[in-house]
């Protein structure tokens, strides 16, 4: 009796993945923990290990391939043990979805001869539903790289048809999916923004090298163009004297050396943000259509670039921690990220974001919010300007952080708030660990 | 205001048009100047379908010993075989009406003519009965139908003795001892296919390179065969240049490769095209574009002049039947204000002769000429288990498939009962299946069936049974 083992999903949302690397080949035997392939997510790379014993009869899904539906069969496995236990996902999660009956038939979408293609399976509608389309609409929308989530069917009952994928442009980005699902489903798609190919814009073929979008890409292009359009957002902007809280940071350091642990700006701001989040609970909200969630921890996230593309892992509850710790895990943290070796929990969640340009010389900025979350933090460099102290000028070290503030949730006076708590940290860090 | 919807002709296209209007709610009339089903119920598909079916059993008769039976004396009563023909269609003409009362939709009977009027064009009746009636509706549409092609200039003109159309030929006292079928189109080889089986000698003439001209090549190419076997002649592609007539019969001179023949026959059967019927119905006083005998339409029938539409055969090919009532209900039901389907459905097409054949989509060659670079795929009825069985092994399928995306484009049969098979294609076509689909769908056994399950197979390695 072979064994299928179906393609994991390694997060709750995870819908497909990238098979980075096989560590097995036809033939080699497994048993149940053996590491048998990389999977790629839209965040992180993680390692698939086997649940079963047994031979590899075959892989189904060639190395890279991109696009691999969750609970597709990626290899084949001879279950020669006896009492083996049914096929079961490997390494899947409790809470992946239930492979479709279809499933099974479905192999990675690339661009093989029709011959090697496999029958059409429904693809998942952002509500999770079914999605109409005939299987040749599925089919041409997998080769041209559509999103039939995005379509709007001109069929039947609204089944998407030929017509509407030939008319389509690749890349369009899925109508958002309710942030949180409302009791009613009122969940209408927006229609999808018509795209023009860069050649009806002007841009000649062929005068571009053309990056196929890995998973990281598409998250960012769908997460931050959802967020920009459908969350009111307005910056507030303060500027923030450093000059203690670098002399504090130095004593610090010095304490700290031994240990091998440096505690960066980044992280004392991280820490000021969830003090000042703790003193005004209101900031450390999200809006929902139940009503305003509020957090009862600072789970702060930070923007680390990543090549290709950034994530943001959480320092979570880091109202609770100490500067020394934050530093351990923020270094951590970031290390991994650009290895792109964080786990889905170490990324999903976070009720605040700090992002720091600082060290690019970028004076201030404004970021998008990071939804769910009420406000993210902006952090631009800390250089010597001159200030203004009673009727004298003096030089003193500043730093502008703007702070983008969802107006469902967090209001302009919440905001100033939050930001006074937060100065009067950083302008006297000592507070912070009161 | 009288009606909603007047609907001029009731064959298959207007009166399957005015139930789904009654259905829709909107009073409706009917407007019929001969019998109501229009020519597929009394002069063309149903009729035919009848004498074919007298045919094929004749035929089967005399292939008894094949199957390990026997019977003395062969035969048919010429007469009773029409008369069967004519019950067939005077049955379901009746049954129309039925349906007509069942949906309270009126039936004017006498012949229209349009006037303008607003918001759509006064429909005034000359009565069967004498004299003459006005109506008004605020939409009207045209499905007038077809007649076939005559060309008197070389004498193609029907008389009812000599030489026939698809009207004299469904009604003769007597079965002809020799027929030329001119035109190779499905009338003419479903009339060639009927006498011949009842024993005429026919001889057909197509004036394009092969017979079956819109079938794909290889099933022309069989079909010619599988009728010559049956001692069927043709004369491909010969051109007529004059068609005589004597008391005894017909002559029919043609030229063929540049040589010319003079072929003799009883009779003559004139089956080269169709031409829509849009005179005398006031269509120029109105404005009605009308092109190579058909009225133009949009993709919902309307005509451009306000409140005025065409189905079916007067507003153009193919000309069939389920393609009328198709762009009827259509029609109807853009009027209504639904919003149906685009009419974008492929449309199958039969010709019930001996051996049948059925086809949808594109040819290869077609297919080829359209970019497709097509993978096609065979099957023979010849290794088909049923077929053997029913000793029915003549024949085969015929799949293309576009090969970039697989969808299934074409598909082509000829063989026994294919005209019953061919909708699982369609079927697929319309469901935009490509050949995944096809080749996962459980075809039973036995059943000729599978070899279109084998086809969908072959045209990508995938055969098994050969």
């Amino acid at each position: 009796m072979s064994i299928d083992i179906l393609m994991p999903a390694l997060s709750p949302t995870m819908e497909e993945g990238t098979l980075a690397k096989w560590h097995v080949k036809k033939g080699d035997q497994v048993k149940s923990g053996d590491v048998i392939a990389e999977i790629e997510t839209d965040k992180a790379t993680m390692e698939v290990e086997a649940v079963d014993e047994g031979a590899v009869e075959e892989l189904l899904v060639p190395e890279g391939a991109e696009g691999v539906k969750v609970n597709t069969p990626i290899a084949r496995l001879s279950g020669e043990a006896v009492g083996s236990p049914p096929p079961p996902p490997a390494a899947a999660k409790a809470e992946a979805p239930p492979a479709p009956k279809e499933a099974p038939k479905r192999q990675a979408q690339t661009a093989a001869a029709p011959a090697s293609q496999p029958a059409s399976t429904p693809a998942k509608a952002p509500d999770g539903g079914r999605i109409f389309a005939s299987p040749l609409a599925r089919r041409i929308a997998a080769q041209k790289g559509i999103d039939l989530s995005a379509l709007k069917g001109s069929g039947p009952h609204g089944r998407i048809v030929k017509a509407d994928v030939e008319t389509a442009q690749p890349g369009q980005p899925a109508p958002r999916p309710p942030a949180v699902q409302p009791a009613a489903s009122q969940a209408t798609a927006a229609a999808p923004r018509q795209v023009l190919s860069l050649e009806q814009q002007g841009i000649a073929a062929g005068s571009y090298d053309l990056i196929p979008l890995d998973g990281m890409r598409k998250t960012v292009a769908r997460r931050m163009t959802e967020s920009a359009r459908d969350v009111p957002h307005f910056p507030l902007n303060i500027d923030l004297e450093i000059d203690t809280l670098l002399a504090a940071r130095s004593k610090i350091n010095a304490l700290l050396e031994k240990d091998g642990v440096k505690v960066s700006v980044n992280d004392m701001v991280i820490k000021a943000a969830a003090v000042a989040l703790k003193r005004v609970p209101e900031a450390n909200a999200s809006y929902t259509p139940e009503g305003i969630a509020m957090h009862h921890h600072a789970d702060v996230a930070m923007a680390v670039a990543v090549p290709h593309g950034l994530i943001t892992p959480i320092i979570f509850q880091a109202e609770t921690k100490g500067l020394a710790q934050i530093a351990r895990e923020s270094k951590d943290l970031a290390e991994r990220a650009r290895e792109r070796k964080l786990k889905p929990e170490e990324y999903l969640g976070g009720t605040f974001s700090v992002s720091n340009l600082g060290m690019f010389g970028i004076k201030s900025f404004s970021s998008i919010i990071n939804e769910p979350q009420g406000a993210i933090m902006s952090v631009g460099v800390g250089e010597k300007r001159p200030v203004v102290r009673g009727d004298q000028i003096a030089i003193a070290t500043v730093m502008t952080v703007t702070l983008t503030c969802d107006h469902r949730v967090v209001d302009g006076a919440t905001g100033a708030r939050f930001l006074a708590a937060f100065k009067a940290l950083i302008e006297d860090p000592i507070t912070m660990i009161v | 205001m009288d009606f909603d919807v007047i609907i001029i002709g009731s064959g298959p296209g207007g009166y399957v048009t005015a139930i789904r209007a009654a259905q829709l709610g909107l009073k409706t009339a009917i407007v019929e100047r001969a019998e109501l089903g229009g020519v597929c119920l009394n002069w063309g598909c149903i009729p035919t379908k009848a004498l074919l079916r007298s045919g094929d059993v004749y035929e089967q008769l005399g292939h008894l010993a094949d199957y390990g039976l026997s019977a003395d004396n062969r035969g048919y009563d010429f007469t009773k075989v029409i008369e069967r023909s004519r019950k067939v269609a005077a049955q379901l003409n009746s049954g129309v009406a039925f349906l007509m009362k069942k949906h309270k939709i009126e039936v004017i009977e006498g012949t229209a003519k349009l006037e303008k009027g607003g918001p759509a064009p006064k429909v005034v009746v000359a009565l069967k009965a004498g004299g003459s009636r006005t109506v008004q509706a605020k939409s009207v549409i045209l499905a007038t139908g077809a007649r076939a092609r005559t060309f008197p200039e070389t004498g193609l003109v029907p008389d009812g003795e000599r030489v026939w159309t698809y009207r004299e030929a469904l009604v003769p006292k007597t079965a002809p001892k020799s027929l030329i079928v001119i035109g190779s189109g499905a009338i003419g080889i479903e009339f060639a296919s009927f006498y011949r089986a009842l024993g005429s000698d026919v001889t057909v003439v197509e004036m394009l390179p092969r017979i079956l001209p819109v079938e794909d090549e290889e099933v022309s190419n069989a079909a010619h065969k599988a009728f010559e076997k049956r001692g069927m002649k043709f004369r491909v592609p010969a051109n007529v240049k004059k068609l005589s007539k004597s008391k005894t019969g017909v002559a029919v001179e043609i030229e063929v490769a540049g040589k010319a023949e003079t072929l003799t026959g009883d009779v003559a059967i004139v089956a080269v095209g169709i031409v829509g019927n849009v005179e005398d119905l006031g269509l120029e006083a109105l404005g009605v574009k009308v092109e190579r005998t058909h009225v133009v339409t949009d993709g919902h029938g309307a005509t451009g002049v306000p409140g005025l539409y065409a189905i079916g055969d007067v507003a153009g090919p193919p000309w069939l039947a389920h393609k009328a009532s198709h762009e009827g209900v259509h029609c109807i039901e853009h009027i209504a204000g639904l919003k149906p389907d685009n009419l974008n459905a492929p449309i199958p097409g039969c010709t019930y002769s001996n051996p049948q054949i059925a086809s949808v989509g594109l040819t290869e060659a077609q297919a080829k000429d359209q970019g497709h670079e097509p993978k096609v795929g065979r099957f023979p009825f010849r290794v088909n288990g049923k077929a053997i069985a029913a000793g029915e092994t003549e024949g085969f399928v015929k799949t293309v498939f576009d090969g970039k995306t697989g969808a299934l484009i074409g598909a082509h049969m000829i063989g026994a009962e294919v005209t019953e098979m061919i909708q699982g294609f369609a079927l697929a076509m319309t469901l935009e299946a490509t050949e995944a689909e096809l080749q996962a769908t459980v075809f039973p056994h036995p059943t000729m069936s599978e070899a279109m399950h084998e086809a969908a197979l072959d045209a990508f390695g995938k055969v098994l049974h050969i």
